[in-house]
């Protein structure tokens, strides 16, 4: 499967997250092909769990919202398999690591495999922890996603050589959530990133204009926004499906916009 | 590659945290490893727990309770002397130390009942250092007292309103301000949980009590005790009282979980009688959880006991066998609250009463020749006023 590879082919990426079952996940289905219509390259499924420790409160209110609406794991993949019949872009999840332990990792890697998923990211599973996790998922071809922070540093190239499918760069410290400025220096990191593996490299943390998403493209391969869309769910609820659909168009025109090698 | 295995007890334990920390959790097991058999270090610890703290606690043998309860001698740790009234401060002192010499010039807590948050609002006023205490809504209600000690201490409470409003959440809140801002903090955890290496600091910091334990009572009957009782939330005041022990097979380890409601219940806090394994706040170990791994609202009458977590090395020597952990109610925990202050003119913490309740069912069982030592963790000021209001009487007279 190398969905993930050639959503980072063509152009930058442009990622959307999106927290599966908020506000229910009949408007989560309307609202990722909305995102997928106007132009996302890959979409970030969040499951969504009680204590999001790595999330700003705008996620973690969309993850109370989901699980009081009563969404669970199997419902999540049930909808995943929905999607995958028609959507052909790389799917990947983004939940916590007692969300997959606590289901079974081999059942829970079987299942999201079957459903159509070519990715996860376990944000508290950091390198010295993931192979208990990569060791399960690499044997369904799900790539289990490695994340870099701006505190990193001299761990950077010990990720990124054993990192699969892409590397989540996080832009700033702290948790998820729009931030007016990102001072930390890309570059600087995607500069080793480089030099260690070929694996593409998206930015996440804080984005939520068209100008910050393709500045942070230009010095990586992509962008990935979610507590910006998230607001927007918040705002509009089941009606959100075109205002996420017009958003994400702005945003992934900046994003393929920016040349290829920046 | 794979998991440091100091950072591990049996299968449980582990770093399961956000990349953006996993350098400040390496930094600080670097730190630890450096002083923690460095003289200069320990004798300034030594001096900080025997002239600030003032330890060594106190082992006081219950001969009120002894006799009423008709079976084995038992004998009170007084953690409930120390300095700020329990035994947080043991650790608060050890870490805000190690701090100091990694040049860190704040301090983040999380809290329940708020103990930990005076103990390390109260070193930092000490020390001279920056204190922010996250503490849910809902504890800042039920233990206002310990707020307001903490303001007076020169600290900023943040009360966290997310999930229950209480110490798991607070924990969490602490976790995202630590990942926020790591370069002059430090996140002084409150109990023997969390990424490594915080299970195996806090506890090394916590096992002098039973080192004095240990000595107090060869001194005073020649022998080791035949069961060490406390109670266990995260289980900082329990590891500490088990430590010394845990090699010293004829020696029960007995931790007491707040059964809230009861077991049978869904307002309950007792993760080893109710909970399963899980991945959580930075660890492996058992966890109050749903079928797909949502983690539980736990209850307790206890904010310091109120947590759906138990700390790996409690979930490792449950494992194997060599510690118990039983389930003790509200009412229980109640009525030994008053049993004491009433036989022994202690009044206990609400938590520390988990402990004494289980005591009194076991005592009166046991051969009079057999030494019971409890852990009273911490002194039951604060409790009052819950515990009248649990009884029907309202405190308040405004």
């Amino acid at each position: 499967m190398n969905r993930i590879a050639d959503a980072f082919n063509k152009h930058k990426a442009f990622i959307a997250f999106i927290t599966v079952g908020d506000p229910d996940l009949e408007t989560t289905e309307k609202v990722v092909h909305a995102a997928v219509d106007n132009g996302a390259d890959l979409i970030e499924l969040g499951i969504p769990f009680s204590d999001p420790t790595a999330e700003g409160p705008v996620i973690m209110h969309a993850d109370n919202v989901a699980l009081s609406a009563g969404t669970t794991t199997d419902k999540v993949f049930a909808l995943t398999e929905k999607l995958r019949g028609s959507i052909k872009i790389p799917l990947v999840y983004m939940t916590y690591a007692n969300v997959v332990f606590s289901y079974g990792t081999e059942k829970f890697a079987e299942k999201a495999a079957a459903a159509g998923i070519d990715g996860i990211i376990l944000p508290d599973v950091p390198y010295e922890e993931k192979d208990e996790f990569d060791s399960v998922f690499s044997r369904y071809g799900i790539d289990l996603i490695s994340m870099i922070a701006p505190t990193s540093e001299n761990r950077i190239a010990m990720i990124a050589k054993e990192a699969k499918g892409f590397l989540y760069m996080v832009s700033s410290l702290g948790v998820t959530g729009t931030r007016a400025k990102i001072t930390t220096d890309i570059g600087a990191m995607t500069k080793v990133v480089k030099a260690n593996t070929k694996i593409p490299c998206a930015v996440g943390f804080g984005i939520s204009t068209p100008e910050q998403a393709a500045k942070m493209a230009a010095c990586s391969d992509g962008a990935i926004v979610g507590s910006a869309i998230i607001k927007i769910i918040d705002q509009y609820g089941k009606d959100a499906a075109p205002h996420v659909g017009e958003y994400v168009k702005s945003m992934a025109d900046a994003v393929h916009g920016v040349a290829a090698e920046g | 590659m794979g998991t440091n295995p100091e950072g591990r007890f049996g299968i449980h334990g582990g770093q399961y945290i956000p990349e953006t920390l996993m350098n400040a959790v390496i930094e600080l097991d670097e730190a630890y490893k450096k002083y923690k058999d460095d003289p200069t270090f320990n004798a300034e610890l030594t001096d900080l727990f025997n002239n600030y703290a003032g330890r060594p606690s106190r082992l006081y043998y219950a001969e009120k309770m002894t006799k009423d309860l008709g079976g084995a001698k038992i004998y009170l740790k007084r953690e409930d002397l120390n300095h700020t009234g329990a035994h947080k401060i043991n650790n608060c002192l050890g870490q805000a130390l190690l701090a100091k010499k990694m040049g860190k010039t704040r301090l983040i807590a999380e809290t329940g009942a708020g103990q930990h948050g005076v103990a390390t609002a109260t070193v930092a006023a000490l020390m001279g250092m920056e204190c922010v205490v996250f503490m849910g809504k809902v504890d800042t209600e039920r233990q206002a007292l310990n707020v307001y000690k903490m303001k007076l201490l020169g600290a900023d409470v943040v009360p966290v309103t997310d999930g229950t409003g209480t110490l798991k959440d607070a924990v969490s809140q602490a976790m995202r301000e630590w990942s926020s801002r790591i370069a002059d903090t430090h996140y002084c955890l409150g109990s023997v949980m969390g990424p490594h290496p915080f299970p195996t600091i806090v506890r090394d910091f916590q096992s002098v009590i039973s080192k004095e334990i240990k000595q107090q009572l060869m001194e005073k009957e020649g022998k080791l005790p035949d069961a060490v009782i406390a109670c266990v939330g995260g289980g900082s005041n329990a590891i500490g009282s088990f430590y010394h022990f845990i090699d010293d097979p004829s020696v029960q380890l007995i931790g007491c979980e707040a059964a809230g409601r009861g077991i049978d219940t869904p307002d309950t806090a007792a993760t080893i009688n109710t909970g399963r394994l899980g991945i959580f706040h930075g660890m492996k170990s058992y966890f109050c959880q749903n079928e797909y791994g949502q983690i539980a609202p736990v209850y307790s009458i206890s904010a310091g006991l109120d947590y759906p977590g138990i700390g790996p090395e409690h979930a490792h020597l449950h494992d194997i066998g060599r510690a118990q952990y039983v389930p003790v109610t509200d009412e229980e925990a109640v009525c030994a609250f008053e049993y004491l202050s009433k036989t022994e003119g202690i009044i206990p913490a609400i938590e520390s009463a988990h402990a004494v309740a289980y005591a009194m069912k076991i005592a009166p069982k046991m051969d009079k020749d057999k030494i019971i030592v409890i852990t009273i963790s911490g002194r039951g000021d604060k409790d009052c006023a819950a515990i009248a209001r649990y009884r029907g009487q309202n405190l308040r007279d405004d």
